[in-house]
């Protein structure tokens, strides 16, 4: 966090200084572990059985906080009888179906639910499902959990959550962990007791990550486990609690939450599916939930597409829900390059992004740039994925030849953040408002600018059609005002729209206005009060020491200025504080309403003792002490009955590479990981398997304090290239001496994939661990380097392969497995040779690591 | 003079993100001076200069973190700071006494000394004390002697090849007179470099300090604070969490012109005498 978050850090220090214990839990030692109480080194892609192992902790030893667990979990639901967990089956869940490597989850869901019979029909609709991550839509939402849900309070239920969770962690001990992450016993039973010490109704503790848990091929079960761990702990919707996202741009939240994403709408709303989703009835009797807000999906969704198409969305004709575009597969940016090689994706816009080196398996992305019609590319600089036509790997390798090469680029210079007005929404999910200090120069645009101009231009072309496939985009709300000497459009009447407007134009106040009648519009209905009372809530600058700890005007927090999620659970089930300490909601009977100095997230005047009628739908179902009001049945789900592709419960699985064996599991990797069998992404033997021993050492890939990602922001900036110049590999003084390796010297790093250099820094931060009984060496790899630029070296992303988490489709970049050996790569075609011999010598083909 | 301004840097909570040393040459427009991999831990800025006018150290060492011992000894070669890198099988370790490993960062800058050799060696008067209190040299008045190079006992102040002048730490002179806080600790996310009236500094200091050693971490304490020492204290103090030498400091400082006025007396009681003598002589013959 300090490494990659300085200025965020600041929060952890200030929590350090008031008496915090600060554990950092990472393979390297960086300038996080250096202000830590506790630096635990652990083996890349083993967190699953670190939380696990804390999980089993907790649960063996009675340090669960059983009053939060039955108030506020699905600890006491029964799960139906023909669910079968990873100790049954020797690391499948039930529901495997092995030919499509997925798994049919419905033997998950809650007894009580109706099991319908496996048909053809059904699993290919289950396959869409799986594939078009439909899953990730519920995100935030959670599906449906169907029918009447039947608990046991005492959670004595041999098929009750706790139950279940209970065995499935059975056999996460302390000397398991040891085992497969190389964290000693002591150490581990240090975090045991200091996590545990400090929550509870009097503490709570607070658990920050970053890629380092998602970009792996468990990378949703690694967050998941944390979620178990805080929710045992009663760690959530609490002050001090929680589990931060610490995103890893400046704006990553806000572009999911509008959003960047293939299969989403802004916030959150499932993109609809070709012929599942048919008219906007059947859509939303398919997505929304009948229970907690997303009961009230009709209202978001006519009012995001009233934003879009105005006086053209009319309750006649769905409110243009068929202008919407549907999904028809796996449109995520890795099967996108594939479909590029396959030439059926033939344009590309690339706004800010770096694939050609940013990117996992950065050649595999070049092969896509390089079958493509035209590309563009907007940046600051010209970066690798605007020149690799010319200068790339491959015209060295001779692979490629730029006179073969027919895709048109092109180069637009970007504006840079000083240059443009917009917000910033990151992992506190805080909208902050900056202003344009300059204007851009040159021909330098800003995003907003380019989108508006083309999009323009696009009408005015079409103006004249009279082609039905045109309409959706003439009938475009697409009039914002411009402003400055460059046309800029005006980002403040974008954040009105965002925020929405009501009859007569009123700006909406709150998300709670919104209807589904055509009367309002939102385009993301968790921005809705931003722009409350036409005044930009996310420009507010109150300093702290002007208002309460919460500080409700600086910014604006979605949604509805709330600070902390899930808040009512800060409260015990009748509504009083479960501390004094850590108190922030309380019901105020005599007035009626919850109070405390954040926005409740919960309908405000709802009792603690309200039941619901049987018969009530959406919000009015919550019952006063459902505070997880954005779940299916108010909980919080420690065991996920439905939403997630690869498992209701975490289980630890070895990354796709990897040098050691499953200690726990027959089947040793996520069997329902995302594979992509191509030749420029051949996988490694694994898991002590013939030719495993060729690439012997885990690798993980970072970033430095003084770099941006893939380096477009930064490697250009002397000021900044002069602080990190080079491309460098971190390794310890064991590995250097085992591999004779220098100190400033080169090594060369070898994968199933590529050969890449770097110049070598020998330091004992890098600790070699004790995993099964073996000696293991870890390798660091900042990836920010390419061959343009003022600082320049290669990548660390041509090493990696493309085996994804099957939930949101991310590369596993953090754990991986390689050779290093000394001295600077082969040049040119040499190079090649040097990776078909890695391949020839462990025995690699087109099969190879794609078992189950 | 308007009150002494100065800097106090808190070692114990730096992160060594770099961003003073970014924010100060971007304010000052210091140059970039060079693309050199060092292998010296994260620090590729080596030291100040010229072209650095504030400078992160990163130290590697093995030292139990936490209920150190009080009075520890660090016996020892001073570390390798600066050594040629080559020369190094790895990441320079500083010494210590072998247990967990930690990373000691400390932003370094100039010292705006109370006795500033610097300045008492300028014959230009391009070197002044400000109304801040604080050592500022003027570059248009500046000749390039480089008198002051070697007069500073901390190797603050460097010439610049191209134009042969004398560069260092302004304490930002053109922001502190608005009312602003240097670029340095402005852009410090964890408040490591803290600026205001130095009175102010130093009593938020000695509490610190006072803090850390009650905590169990014994090794904290100030350098440079104390106005008794051979510079008679410094503008610009810190707290470190091991000895001055272990980040590259002098343990000991002295403004290398501190004797001049006894050297000078004495060379006055010298110079009269053998005038005396001469005269003698003189008289003897007359």
């Amino acid at each position: 966090m300090a490494e990659c978050h300085p200025v965020g850090f600041q929060w952890v220090m200030e929590a350090k200084a008031r008496g915090a214990v600060v554990i950092h839990v990472d393979p390297r030692f960086t300038r996080t572990s250096a202000l830590a109480d506790l630096h635990v080194p652990i083996r890349a892609g083993t967190d699953i059985a670190f939380l696990g192992g804390l999980i089993h902790y907790i649960l063996e030893n009675g340090e669960y906080f059983r009053e939060y667990l039955l108030a506020y979990t699905n600890a006491a639901s029964i799960v139906r009888e023909e669910f079968r967990d990873t100790e049954d089956l020797d690391g499948l869940f039930s529901g495997f179906i092995e030919e499509a490597r997925k798994y049919d989850p419905r033997s998950w869901q809650y007894a009580g639910s109706e099991m319908p019979a496996p048909s053809r029909e059904v699993d290919e609709e289950l396959l869409l499902m799986t594939e078009t991550a439909r899953v990730e839509a519920h995100g935030s939402g959670g599906p449906e959990v169907a029918g009447e849900i039947q608990t046991d309070e005492t959670l004595q239920h041999p098929r009750c959550v706790f139950q279940i969770l209970k065995r499935h962690f059975a056999r996460y001990t302390a000397e398991v962990v040891e085992q497969i992450c190389g964290v000693p016993r002591e150490s581990f039973d240090r975090v045991c007791r200091l996590v545990t010490e400090n929550s509870g109704p009097e503490r709570t503790t607070a658990i920050a990550y970053a890629v380092g848990w998602t970009q792996h091929t468990t990378g949703v079960q690694n967050i998941r486990a944390a979620a178990i761990l805080q929710l045992l702990l009663g760690n959530i919707g609490r002050p001090g609690g929680g589990i931060l996202a610490l995103r890893g741009h400046a704006n990553i939240q806000g572009s999911t939450d509008i959003p960047a994403l293939f299969d989403l709408l802004p916030a959150y709303i499932p993109m609809p599916h070709l012929g599942q989703n048919e008219g906007l009835a059947a859509y939303l009797e398919d997505e929304a939930a009948s229970k907690g807000y997303w009961g009230k999906m009709s209202t978001y969704m006519v009012s995001l597409l009233k934003a879009w198409w105005g006086e053209h969305a009319t309750a006649d004709n769905d409110y243009c829900f068929d202008y919407l575009p549907r999904l028809t597969g796996n449109h995520s940016t890795y099967h996108t390059v594939l479909k590029q090689m396959e030439g059926v994706c033939k344009g590309y816009l690339l706004l800010g992004e770096n694939p050609a080196t940013g990117s996992s398996n950065s050649r595999y992305q070049r092969m896509g740039l390089a079958a493509l019609d035209w590309l563009v590319v907007r940046d600051f600089s010209l970066i690798e994925s605007a020149t690799w036509w010319k200068d790339g790997p491959e015209i060295e390798t001779g692979e490629m030849r730029t006179e073969d090469i027919r895709t048109e680029v092109f180069f637009l210079p970007a504006a840079a953040h000083t240059e443009k007005s917009g917000s910033f929404t990151n992992t506190d999910r805080l909208l902050q408002w900056r202003d344009q200090a300059v204007e851009p120069a040159g021909d330098a645009r800003s995003d907003l600018w380019f989108v508006y101009h083309l999009g323009r231009l696009i009408r005015e072309r079409l103006a004249d059609s009279d082609d039905p496939m045109d309409l959706p985009i003439k009938q475009l709300t697409w009039d914002y005002p411009t402003e400055g000497t460059q046309g800029e459009p005006s980002a403040e009447a974008v954040l009105a729209e965002i925020n929405g407007f009501g009859p007569g134009g009123r700006h909406l106040g709150s998300y709670e206005e919104l209807r589904d009648d055509g009367s309002t519009t939102c385009g993301c209905w968790i921005y809705c009060g931003v722009y409350a009372d036409g005044v930009n809530q996310a420009r507010r600058r109150k300093p702290g020491w002007e208002q309460d700890h919460v500080a409700l005007e600086w910014g604006w927090a979605w949604p509805a200025n709330r600070r902390i999620l899930y808040n009512r659970a800060s409260a015990d089930p009748g509504g009083r504080p479960w501390s004094d300490r850590k108190a922030y909601l309380r019901w105020d009977a005599e007035r009626g309403r919850w109070t405390g100095p954040d926005t409740p997230d919960f309908p405000p005047t709802r009792a603690p003792d309200h039941r619901p009628p049987p018969d009530a739908k959406g919000p009015d179902a919550l019952s006063g002490t459902d505070a997880f009001i954005m779940q299916a049945d108010g909980k919080a789900w420690l065991y996920a009955p439905a939403g997630i592709v690869d498992g209701p419960l975490p289980a630890h699985y070895e990354p796709q590479e990897s040098p050691s064996d499953n200690l726990l599991y027959k089947y040793g990797r996520n069997p329902a990981r995302e594979l992509i069998e191509h030749p420029v992404n051949r996988y490694q033997p694994s898991d002590g398997k013939p030719g495993s021993e060729v690439f012997p050492y885990v690798t993980t890939t970072y970033r430095l304090t003084e770099h941006h990602t893939a380096g477009g922001m930064s490697r250009w900036v002397p000021y900044l290239s002069e602080l990190q110049p080079e491309f460098f590999c971190e390794i310890s003084p064991e590995l250097a001496a085992e591999r004779g390796l220098t100190h400033l010297g080169w090594a060369t790093i070898v994968s199933a994939r590529a050969v890449i250099e770097a110049r070598v820094l020998v330091t004992e931060r890098m600790t070699p661990l004790t995993v099964e009984g073996k000696r293991l060496h870890q390798i660091g790899l900042p990836y920010h380097w390419g061959n343009n630029g003022y600082s320049r070296g290669d990548s660390a992303n041509e090493l990696a392969h493309l085996s994804l988490d099957p939930n949101i489709h991310i590369q596993e970049v953090k754990a991986m497995a390689c050779d290093i050996r000394p001295g600077r790569r082969p040049r040119g075609p040499a190079a090649l040779e040097l990776v078909r011999e890695y391949r020839r010598r462990a025995g690699i083909t087109e099969r190879t690591g794609m078992e189950i | 003079m308007t009150q002494r301004m100065g800097f106090f840097t808190d070692t114990s909570v730096c992160i060594g993100c770099k961003a003073c040393e970014v924010a100060c040459k971007e304010w000052n427009h210091v140059p970039e001076d060079g693309l050199n991999f060092t292998g010296m831990s994260y620090d590729n800025t080596e030291q100040l200069g010229a072209d650095t006018w504030r400078h992160v150290a990163f130290i590697e060492q093995r030292k139990p973190l936490a209920e150190q011992e009080p009075g520890v000894d660090h016996e020892g070669p001073v570390p390798p700071l600066g050594a040629p890198p080559d020369a190094a099988p790895m990441t320079p370790m500083a010494p210590g006494e072998g247990g967990d490993l930690r990373w000691l960062m400390a932003s370094d800058v100039c010292k705006h000394c109370t006795k500033a050799a610097c300045l008492d060696v300028c014959p230009t008067g391009a070197l002044f004390r400000t109304e801040f209190g604080t050592v500022v040299v003027q570059s248009d008045v500046c000749n390039g002697c480089g008198y002051c190079i070697p007069a500073c006992p901390f190797g603050v102040i460097g010439q610049r090849e191209d134009d042969g002048r004398a560069w260092k730490c302004t304490l930002c002179y053109d922001r502190i007179g608005d009312g602003l806080e240097p670029a340095c600790a402005k852009a410090c996310p964890t408040d490591s470099i803290q600026y205001g009236p130095l009175d102010e500094l130093r009593e938020r200091a000695a509490a610190r300090v006072a803090t850390l050693n009650d905590a169990g971490v014994d090794d904290a304490r100030l350098y440079l604070a104390d106005t008794d020492d051979g510079i008679r204290g410094a503008g610009a103090f810190f707290l470190l969490l091991d000895d001055p030498e272990v980040y590259g400091l002098p343990p000991d400082p002295i403004a290398t012109t501190r004797d001049l006025p006894a050297m000078w007396r004495h060379a006055a009681l010298a110079a009269a005498g053998l005038l005396g003598a001469g005269l003698l002589a003189f008289a003897g013959r007359a």
